[in-house]
């Protein structure tokens, strides 16, 4: 299969290219950018008038909810949802059931996942048998299975010294360690970010030093260990700050922040709104311009979806006892182009932290449109306005703070290797 | 302000009446000055031979307490049986939520026996909003809502009561020194009382408790914090006492009872620094040697039990106006 994609504004964050360019692709490939390559023919045009072509998204938390929680998500809904956002790789969380903690699993998992239209699935897998941070996991098995890192989607190894011999074992093999920083004990019944928010509603609240003392004891323990960490969800500036000095003292750390921690704060709970309970919490609207600020200068290198389809009987309950997450794998894209207007980013820096720069922290050969690379591609009109509808959505989960909303920036299509995963032109 | 999440205010409706009552916060002070006027004559008619107006006759009233209580379930059972109404007691803590039933169906199964109206209790902050959005969501909006207190957010009925009792004893609330003493963190009482002597005008209100039991950014509410309730307590012409629930002495809040009492429980030596006429409220049940010493609480300043009478006739202005609306 051949395909052109003509008339295009490319944009490679990866080689810093922004320039109108047709792209030509072959078994599943790059093989020409500008210029056609020598008796190339095409089976196949896809006008981009008007559109970006970039690199696929590379998403590094979206919960597929397989195995174990099918009634909230399908691989294939979520599958669907990841193309129509145009996202061809991501990285899921080990908090499945069971919990991605054995080489089987992780296998099923993949292998379940290999379908043309679906994005590449990168598992993340448990750093301790069913995250409880008690005894580790066969790390060295599970990387043959393909885990490309280990961690604790968002629960806590509560004891220190189970914490500090991860990390060490980890490192033994140079496996990425993702952790959430977030005290055990300072979250503990918290459901809101400690502040007026939640003094006003009568929330237990969660203090941005749950934060930054796990922030601490993760950074000093990679400093001993030199485990490669990257640090997930960050959600306060005093954490950023923490992140940037670890940094100049020569800690390799890198962190992601979550679209919803990028755009909502602490007000944005309403009347309890239980589709804002997300972990970790929303906080003041002085964090969100510090995430905003620390996403566009590189302080924190990625942005992702953390995307975690709830049913809706998991939300219609009172805040304190709704599901926590939101949906996110489509809005991942409009999200990060609102973020890059209101900050007046170049496109090229604000692409970056959803392709080139997340592949990087996962590792892979992705987010990048440079000759022989893999065809994974997104092509989006950043004009057109994505609503944001039960009926638009996806994904199995309708469950998001957006809901209502219109963003720019509709896909139009997405090449996962080569094939047409998502085709806009249909809907 | 965040470019997300501008709700309209829930409890009211397209004209500005009052829909239901979830939360004294964001009612203007003309609505809570009327509720308190629509109580003065509702209080005379426990003095009648036939304590009874048919201002609620035909309608179902359901007492939805999801959590125990007694006072206040039976002063709103009283409220609407004064109004004529039906009442049906339910405590849910001890049935359908046991069995995994949630809030949303166990009011859609109410609503089926044609309720006209909700008293809720919910152990959850936000479950009566949490009930009054799904009804509006299914076209339900005939049925009110009443929130008779959700978790530690708010017991709107308590604050204005408590407003109608410092009314009562007080003349202007604008020339008032009011302190709020005790859990506050923990307390629904205190935020509904906070927001409502704010929006009544009260120049000063203080609260005063030690520091593990204020909530962070309470200040941000209007108030002024005191952790010593000695210098708290000077000149107020208003003491508000809040109930300190046991199960604080674990979870390392407080040391002890005793340590508590000492600095802040309300002694006659302690009382003895607020004005020479200041009032004692307490929400109730008190713990007497806990925050309250027996001397104050049965002495001249109390004005407990009569902060009991007056919350009857309050509630039946509340459910008179919203079955009104």
């Amino acid at each position: 299969m051949k395909i052109h994609i003509r008339n295009g504004r490319l944009i490679d964050p990866a080689s810093k290219t922004d320039k109108a360019l047709d792209l030509f692709i072959a078994a599943g490939r790059i093989v020409g950018v500008g210029n056609t390559p020598a008796g190339f023919e095409a089976n196949s045009v896809l006008d981009a008038t008007g559109c970006i072509v970039c690199p696929g998204l590379v998403d590094l938390a979206a919960r597929l909810r397989e195995p174990g929680f099918e009634y909230r998500a399908t691989l294939e809904s979520e599958m669907a949802a990841a193309a129509a956002g145009g996202v061809t790789s991501l990285a899921c969380p080990p908090d499945t059931d069971p919990v991605l903690d054995e080489p089987g699993l992780v296998e099923m998992l993949t292998h379940r996942a290999r379908l043309p239209e679906f994005a590449h699935v990168h598992p993340v897998g448990a750093l301790t048998t069913q995250l409880e941070g008690k005894a580790l996991t066969e790390m060295a098995e599970l990387s043959e299975a393909g885990c490309v890192a280990f961690g604790q989607a968002n629960r806590a190894i509560v004891d220190t010294q189970v914490l500090l011999r991860a990390m060490m074992y980890a490192a033994t093999f140079d496996f990425p360690v993702w952790l959430q920083a977030q005290d055990p004990f300072l979250a503990r019944k918290g459901v809101a970010h400690d502040g007026e928010v939640a003094a006003r509603l009568g929330l237990a609240g969660i203090p941005v030093a749950a934060e930054t003392i796990a922030l601490a004891t993760i950074l000093h323990l990679a400093r001993e260990t030199g485990a490669r960490v990257h640090v997930t969800r960050i959600s306060s500036a005093a954490g950023v700050e923490m992140i940037v000095a670890a940094r100049a003292a020569g800690i390799a750390v890198t962190c992601d922040v979550a679209i919803h921690h990028l755009h909502l704060c602490e007000m944005d709970l309403g009347f309890f709104d239980a589709h804002a309970r997300l972990d970790p919490p929303l906080r003041s609207q002085r964090d969100r311009d510090a995430l905003r600020a620390g996403l566009a200068s590189g302080a924190i290198n990625a942005l992702c979806s953390d995307h975690t389809p709830v049913d809706d009987d998991g939300k219609q309950m009172p805040f304190d006892e709704a599901e926590v997450g939101a949906t996110g794998l489509e809005l991942l894209l409009p999200l990060t182009l609102k973020w890059a207007r209101e900050m007046k980013l170049p496109l090229v820096t604000a692409l970056a932290r959803v392709t080139s720069d997340p592949a990087r922290i996962l590792g892979v050969k992705a987010g990048s449109l440079g000759l022989g690379a893999a065809a994974d591609i997104c092509v989006f009109d950043p004009v057109a306005e994505f609503k944001v509808s039960r009926e638009n959505l996806r994904s199995q989960g309708k469950n998001t703070p957006f809901l209502g909303y219109e963003f720019p920036g509709r896909v139009r299509y997405t090449l996962i290797d080569g094939h047409l995963a998502f085709d806009g032109t249909l809907s | 302000m965040s470019a997300f999440g501008k709700q309209p205010n829930p409890q009211l409706n397209s004209h500005g009446e009052l829909q239901h009552l979830l939360t004294i916060e964001g009612l203007p002070r003309e609505m809570l000055l009327r509720i308190l006027d629509t109580a003065a004559p509702f209080s005379e008619v426990a003095e009648r031979e036939v304590k009874k107006v048919p201002l609620l006759r035909g309608k179902s009233v359901f007492n939805l307490f999801f959590e125990n209580s007694t006072r206040t379930r039976t002063t709103f059972e009283i409220a609407a049986k004064r109004l004529s109404a039906d009442v049906i007691n339910l405590n849910i803590s001890t049935s359908s939520a046991n069995k995994g039933e949630t809030l949303l169906d166990t009011a859609d199964n109410l609503a089926a026996m044609q309720a006209d109206m909700f008293v809720v209790r919910h152990a959850s902050s936000g479950a009566p909003h949490l009930l009054a959005q799904h009804l509006a969501a299914t076209g339900r909006d005939h049925i009110h809502v009443v929130n008779a207190g959700d978790g530690r957010h708010a017991h709107p009925t308590q604050g204005l009561l408590d407003m109608y009792t410092i009314r009562h004893y007080k003349a202007d609330f604008s020339q008032l020194t009011v302190a709020i003493v005790g859990d506050v963190l923990h307390s629904r009482v205190a935020r509904s009382q906070i927001h409502a002597l704010t929006t009544l005008g009260v120049p000063e209100v203080r609260v005063i408790a030690p520091k593990t039991l204020l909530p962070t950014g309470i200040e941000r509410l209007g108030v002024r914090v005191f952790n010593d309730m000695r210098e708290g307590l000077r000149g107020v012409d208003v003491v508000m006492m809040l109930r300190l629930q046991n199960e604080r002495m674990q979870g390392a809040l407080l040391p002890s009872t005793q340590e508590y009492f000492k600095s802040y429980g309300l002694t006659p030596e302690k009382l003895s620094l607020a004005k020479p006429d200041a009032i004692v409220m307490h929400p109730g049940p008190m713990n007497r040697g806990v925050e309250i010493d027996s001397a104050v609480a049965d002495g001249g300043q109390a004005v407990i039990l009569p902060q009991v009478t007056f919350g009857i006739a309050v509630r039946m202005a509340v459910m008179a106006m919203l079955a009104g609306n």
